[in-house]
């Protein structure tokens, strides 16, 4: 009787010790999920979440503070990303955030832009060149379609274009399918 | 032997047997040929249509940039386009550029794409011509670029610059030249009437090739049921004098006219999955290729013609033409007597890889290899789609090896990690899989669309990384000059405090504006 009781309790003390170890030993600085959530994020930094960035937001959701249908530029496919990442329900988007819009990039009007670099300090992505009384203008290819350098413009000479796929960038479209038993919808 | 774990080395000696004897691939498919209709007339040029229409994007790569306005005049084979690292586009005739602007071309989209317009002058003016003197002395590099200047590209359907895929085999040590000549898809005859009609001249661009590769073996691959081409091919190969250039007759099954099965029934040998067949010491090209390459070289021509199939059961009098790059499709079924009453669609290539087009002013491409036009008992009804029945009939079939009906679910659920897994980028569309699905599923259609996908996604993920590091970098620059600027006012107050040395650095400011003025001119007080 004696014998097994010790024999459990050793192998107790043991593997409790050995966790203990490990637990300081292996330690993660950081909350890996937050680093995993982020990588799903579309990373446009437009703050239209609520958070200020992508990272903010990331930190919220997993804190629980934030749901996970708060990013447009993410669409339904991100949403879907981070409810299998974190075992969620996947929701359609809070309309409070916005609106599903396809891709866009802003154009500076060259003729009306008078140079007052309120733009350029507002991207987040650095995509807009230029300097004081001189012409701006932006890298189509770095430009997220934030919008963020919007609101700052005196004299609203940014437009928003949307992305059109060109002969290049033509994708075969999805067949329509019938339903089919097997196949989760 | 298990072909799987043997070493690359040894691989590449048994690829130089190519030919020797013939082998298997996975799957495929017996078809009716149906190319006899478009083979009993001779090949003909059409009479010179009105206008040509040059697409910009007749190459793999990007739009070609236009070098020529409305109003300009051009010369026959002069270089109208440029598209850098891909090939050029040069002018089918000589005339008057009408317009560059967008019209209906040959892409699967069906949008319009930018094409300069041409209005023939009647007077067939060439440019001056320069091809490369004495080719049997010429160094590699220089038929390479002479290749590239004349703006050469796979004329089996794929159009990946040829200039290029020489270098690259150039750079790895080619063993054998396989040139494609089992175009193996129902109704096309356009390579079959080629090498009947011009056997010198494609033997002609298998040296010049041999010659740029520093390949030692040409193998030409024709299929059993093609006739009298042996025949020619190998007369001309005797007449040239040319050692080591052997036509091989492989059985036909489709699609044994595909690069990677082509090679394994030349060798038993699997091009490597994601690799190429200079991996084997092998480079293969089409057959029409190597004859454009004999005008490219031997004659200075650039590519702005191609033998084009015109057949169905929607033409009167099918047949094969050498037609003009540019020149419109409906000028062509012209010449063959115009279309039968039941037409009902369109289509480009043949009856299994091709696409259906929605209207005869597209122009013929590098690309175009047939026109086929079928009729409403062609085209029967399309079947219901049903659910997969789990089969396994499509993975019989399939060339690749692949688990079409696998990928078929991963694709529609959106498991794309799976579907990477599976090897959908191995899978080369052939239709096969289509054509014996008892449940009329469209597994192609869904594989397009997969590999689209995937190529967005890989793009989507590209464009994210690029904005998180920039928003990195920026906010680490934004937290530098603000640790400076911080720095910087507490050094300023420190100095304010220290009393001690205040006189000196009074006097040294002192003395710096005055060097300031006498040096300017100018007081403080103006500037």
């Amino acid at each position: 009787m004696l014998i097994p009781i010790l024999v459990l309790m050793t192998l107790g003390i043991v593997f409790g010790l050995g966790l203990g170890w490990a637990a300081i030993r292996f330690r993660v600085q950081s909350d890996p999920v937050i680093e995993r959530i982020d990588a799903l994020l579309p990373q446009t930094q437009c703050g239209q979440c609520g958070y200020p960035g992508c990272r903010p937001y990331a930190e919220a959701i997993s804190r629980e503070e934030a749901d996970i249908n708060q990013c447009p530029p993410g669409g339904d496919a991100g949403i879907r990303a981070l409810a299998d990442l974190l075992g969620r329900e996947a929701k359609p988007l809070n309309p409070e955030n916005g609106e599903l819009t396809p891709k866009t990039v802003v154009v500076i009007d060259e003729q009306r832009c008078i140079g007052c670099t309120l733009c350029i300090q507002a991207c987040p992505v650095d995509a807009i060149v230029g300097a004081t009384k001189l012409m701006h203008t932006v890298i189509a290819s770095e430009c997220t379609g934030c919008d963020l350098c919007l609101p700052p413009c005196p004299v609203d000479c940014i437009d928003v274009i949307e992305v059109k796929p060109g002969i290049l960038r033509w994708r075969s479209p999805r067949p329509h399918g019938v339903q089919d038993p097997a196949v989760p919808q | 032997m298990n072909k799987t774990a043997m070493t690359l080395a040894s691989q590449v000696e048994l690829a130089r047997e190519a030919g020797r004897h013939t082998h298997h691939f996975h799957g495929g498919l017996h078809l009716r040929h149906n190319k006899k209709i478009s083979c009993r007339d001779p090949v003909v040029r059409p009479a010179l249509p009105e206008l040509l229409i040059v697409p910009l994007l007749q190459h793999a790569g990007d739009i070609a940039e236009p070098f020529v306005s409305a109003g300009e005049k051009v010369l026959k084979g002069q270089r109208i386009g440029q598209c850098q690292p891909s090939a050029a586009v040069h002018s089918p005739v000589s005339g008057t550029v009408e317009a560059v602007e967008n019209r209906p071309m040959s892409h699967p989209s069906g949008q319009p794409g930018p094409c300069v317009v041409i209005r023939p002058d009647g007077n067939e003016q060439w440019v001056e011509l320069e091809p490369v003197s004495d080719w049997e002395n010429a160094s590699p590099e220089t038929l390479i670029a002479k290749i590239q200047d004349c703006g050469l590209v796979g004329l089996g359907g794929a159009v990946f610059p040829t200039h290029a895929k020489t270098r690259d085999g150039r750079d790895r040590q080619i063993h054998t030249l396989i040139l494609n000549g089992s175009e193996c898809e129902p109704y096309i005859s356009c390579d079959e009437m080629l090498m009947r009609e011009q056997p010198d001249k494609i033997i002609l661009g298998a040296r010049v090739l041999r010659r740029a590769l520093g390949a030692e073996r040409v193998v030409i691959a024709i299929e059993d049921q093609m006739g009298a081409v042996q025949k020619a091919l190998t007369r001309a190969a005797k007449l040239a004098g040319s050692k080591n250039i052997s036509v091989v007759k492989v059985m036909t099954i489709y699609p044994e006219g595909g690069e990677r099965q082509l090679i394994q029934v030349l060798t038993g040998l699997e091009v490597p999955a994601g690799g190429r067949p200079s991996d084997l010491g092998m480079v293969c090209q089409n057959v029409a290729t190597a004859a454009a390459v004999a005008d490219a070289v031997v004659e200075g021509k650039p590519l702005i013609e191609r033998y084009i199939t015109v057949t169905g059961n929607g033409i009167s009098q099918p047949r094969n033409f050498q037609a003009l790059v540019g020149t419109p499709f409906s000028h062509l079924v012209a010449a063959c007597g115009d279309y039968t009453d039941d037409v009902a669609r369109l289509v480009v290539g043949g009856p299994m890889m091709g696409y259906p087009i929605a209207t005869d002013d597209t122009p013929v491409v590098k690309a175009s290899n047939c026109l086929l036009a079928l009729t409403h008992r062609d085209i029967a009804d399309p079947q219901p789609e049903m659910p997969c029945i789990r089969c396994g009939e499509c993975a019989r079939v399939c060339p690749a090896t692949l688990l079409p009906q696998q990928l078929h679910l991963q694709i529609k659920t959106g498991l794309w990690d799976q579907v990477q897994e599976y090897g959908l980028s191995a899978c080369i569309e052939c239709g096969c899989c289509d054509y014996v699905c008892p449940s009329h599923i469209p597994l192609v259609e869904w594989f397009r669309y997969g590999k689209g996908e995937q190529r967005k996604r890989a793009l989507e993920s590209e464009a994210t990384e690029l904005a998180r590091k920039r928003f990195e970098d920026r906010e680490a620059r934004l937290l530098r000059f603000k640790q400076e600027r911080a720095e910087k006012m507490t050094r300023r107050k420190q100095l304010l405090k220290d009393k001690a040395g205040r006189g000196d650095r009074i006097r040294d400011a002192i003395a710096r504006a005055e060097n300031r003025v006498t040096r300017t001119g100018e007081t403080p007080d103006d500037a």
